[in-house]
């Protein structure tokens, strides 16, 4: 279960460095949301993985840490306005700017692609 | 339990909800006024709470009353509550120029002011590492929206960058806290020094590369030298109280330096202390460096002072490496100081801007300025101030971060680096106003006069420049207690965990 769980992690945060590295917007929305499942499944390991345990006392003898939890769900939470606030900003850029590249124009050779089509 | 402490976080998420309600949201008058007058009060909250820091020691608040290290604690030390204070301050000034006008560009200035402000004051007050990443991301958000304030071309494009770079920066804050979490069972920062201490050989490595991760996420908000290039364009555009208060955001990211890799990694850590360090001292120099040649290079002023900012940070960061007592009060004072005067510089380039015409604060000759001795005196003050010169108050921080070097190698390094980019300053500065205020093309001035508020928020933040000077000894002896205090890592520990924790090997 470690080295599944290990691998779904390092997956998700090499597919997310790579998105997060585009020179688009919206590749980049993709990516950094896939770092922040990768951080979540992270955090809950933190706490050592644990098959059906409780995080409440008194009611097993097989217990969870419950603070990992509780961190997580402050993370989504965060994770989700955060990625929500990007999105409609990079509506917004692409409104303003007139593209959807990160740096607010195309590059040289695209451009040029472009005009020749 | 005192709750003087909570107030700095309650009253502005208290302010930001009030200015929100339609009696106070429909007009424009009534919500500056509640935003200032809450600021003034929190203001004297937080001269308050320095005040009885500095009479009782170290204080923590325990939220819900659930005891550390179980239950997120608030920690009150005498570096922690100035630096509120400092805020407080630089907030005021910046809330009462945005209330001169540019506040109404765009909707929730207010609000989204008190929300970072809550921000900011949260995570100097914290004594949670969880909870420093929470009350990180409530400034961010806060400032998200405040930096496409009045909107434009540049400011989403400013936006865009800073955004998607502070988020991957929370990705990899999470990431250390998790491999902390994980290996030391806490997030408190006063139990994890504990832990650290206690540490089994076979978690050295992951706790390591926790705390190396951390001085990623930190440098990043401090904007050290491979990651400062968002800064001048993201302070350059951002509108000028924003920019102001941003000035502070920074040195949030020093703070958590000092505090981090003082009190958790700090000289009780054994075969950790010490170990950010190494990666520090060479940075942070470098980072002064090419703040000086960015002054240098900038083609329009708010790029220059955007520059001064990265050349403090850097002389922070620095001073942060040297892990010394004197080194920890300078990095008070000197941050005081060119918070301060940052600050007042960012709202001081609007105001030239606006007098300039088409010009603006590029610096190319422009037209006549309508008030230019008035400008010239201000621009005067903060150029010195912030070069470093005598009277003002840069020349006593500049002596205080020159005589935190100890070794000789350490002394070559530091005076030669820090001299020389003080002279790489004064004449980028020199060449500034020169340009500014003498080369002008001969043109009329135009109608833009100083408004009386705009010459108050100035003030209240030049004000400091020569007031650090003349209330020099004071402020020298509280930022030393500031440094013992904060160094003095068994007392801190023995008054939030009970008498029976210790650090390292004491019995």
């Amino acid at each position: 279960m470690e080295s599944l769980l290990a691998g779904c992690i390092g997956f998700l945060t090499a597919c997310g460095v790579f998105l997060l590295l585009r020179g688009r917007t919206f590749p980049v929305v993709v990516g950094l949301t896939m770092l922040a499942y990768a951080v979540n499944l992270f955090l809950f390991s933190s706490g050592r993985l644990t098959l059906q345990g409780a995080a409440v006392l008194g009611t097993t003898d097989n217990y969870a840490d419950p603070l990992p939890q509780a961190l997580v769900l402050t993370a989504i939470v965060i994770g989700f306005a955060m990625t929500a606030y990007l999105v409609i900003l990079a509506i917004r850029a692409r409104a303003d700017l007139g593209n959807d590249h990160v740096d607010g124009k195309l590059p040289e050779n695209e451009s040029s692609r472009k005009e020749s089509r | 339990m005192s709750h003087l402490i909570i107030a700095p976080i309650l009253l502005p998420i208290f302010t930001a909800l009030l200015i929100m309600l339609p009696p106070i949201h429909y007009s424009p008058m009534r919500r500056r006024w509640v935003s200032m007058i809450s600021t003034v009060i929190l203001l004297i909250l937080t001269v308050c709470l320095l005040l009885q820091t500095q009479a009782e020691g170290v204080a923590f608040y325990a939220l819900g009353a659930w005891q550390p290290p179980f239950g997120i604690i608030l920690v009150a030390d005498i570096f922690s509550v100035s630096m509120v204070c400092l805020t407080s301050i630089l907030a005021l000034g910046a809330i009462c120029y945005g209330s001169a006008g540019e506040d109404e560009r765009g909707s929730f200035f207010h609000p989204l002011f008190q929300f970072q402000l809550m921000g900011i004051n949260g995570a100097f007050l914290t004594g949670d590492l969880f909870n420093l990443f929470v009350f990180f991301e409530v400034l961010l958000i806060a400032s998200y929206g405040l930096l496409v304030h009045a909107g434009g071309k540049n400011k989403t494009k400013a936006a865009v960058h800073y955004v998607v770079l502070n988020l991957a920066g929370s990705a990899v804050f999470l990431f250390s806290l998790g491999i902390l979490y994980g290996t030391l069972g806490t997030l408190n920062i006063a139990d994890m020094a504990v832990q650290v201490a206690q540490l089994p050989a076979e978690n050295l490595m992951l706790v390591k590369s926790g705390g190396l991760l951390l001085l990623i996420v930190f440098a990043l908000k401090a904007a050290i030298l491979p990651l400062q290039f968002w800064l001048p364009a993201t302070y350059a555009a951002a509108s000028p109280p924003v920019a102001a208060l941003f000035a502070v955001m920074t040195k949030i990211g020093i703070y958590a330096l000092l505090r981090v890799y003082t009190t958790i990694f700090g000289e009780h850590a054994g075969p950790l202390a010490g170990m950010a360090s190494d990666w520090l001292w060479p940075l942070g120099l470098a980072t002064i460096m090419l703040g000086a040649i960015g002054v240098l290079a900038s083609q329009d002023f708010r790029k220059l002072v955007a520059n001064l900012v990265i050349v403090s940070v850097g002389t922070l960061v620095t001073l942060v490496a040297l892990q010394s007592s004197a080194a920890t009060s300078a990095v008070l004072f000197y941050t005081v100081h060119s918070t301060l005067v940052c600050g007042a510089l960012f709202l001081l380039a609007d105001l030239i801007g606006a007098q300039r015409g088409k010009a603006g604060d590029r610096l190319v000759p422009g037209r006549r300025m309508a008030q230019p001795v008035l400008l010239g005196t201000m621009f005067m003050v903060a150029a010195v101030a912030v070069a470093g010169l005598p009277p003002l108050s840069g020349f006593v921080g500049k002596l205080m971060i020159l005589q935190a070097a100890s070794s000789p190698m350490q002394q070559m390094l530091l005076w030669s680096v820090v001299l020389l980019s003080s002279l790489m300053v004064l004449i980028g500065l020199s060449r500034a106003g020169s340009i500014l205020f003498w080369r002008v093309n001969g043109n009329d001035a135009g109608p833009e006069r100083v408004l009386p508020l705009q010459v108050f928020a100035l003030g209240w933040l030049l004000l400091a420049a020569p007031l650090m000077v003349v209330f020099a000894g004071p402020l020298t002896e509280l930022s030393f207690a500031a440094a013992e205090q904060m160094r003095d890592i068994q007392s801190s520990i023995a008054i939030i965990l009970g008498d029976a924790a210790t650090v390292g090997e004491q019995p």
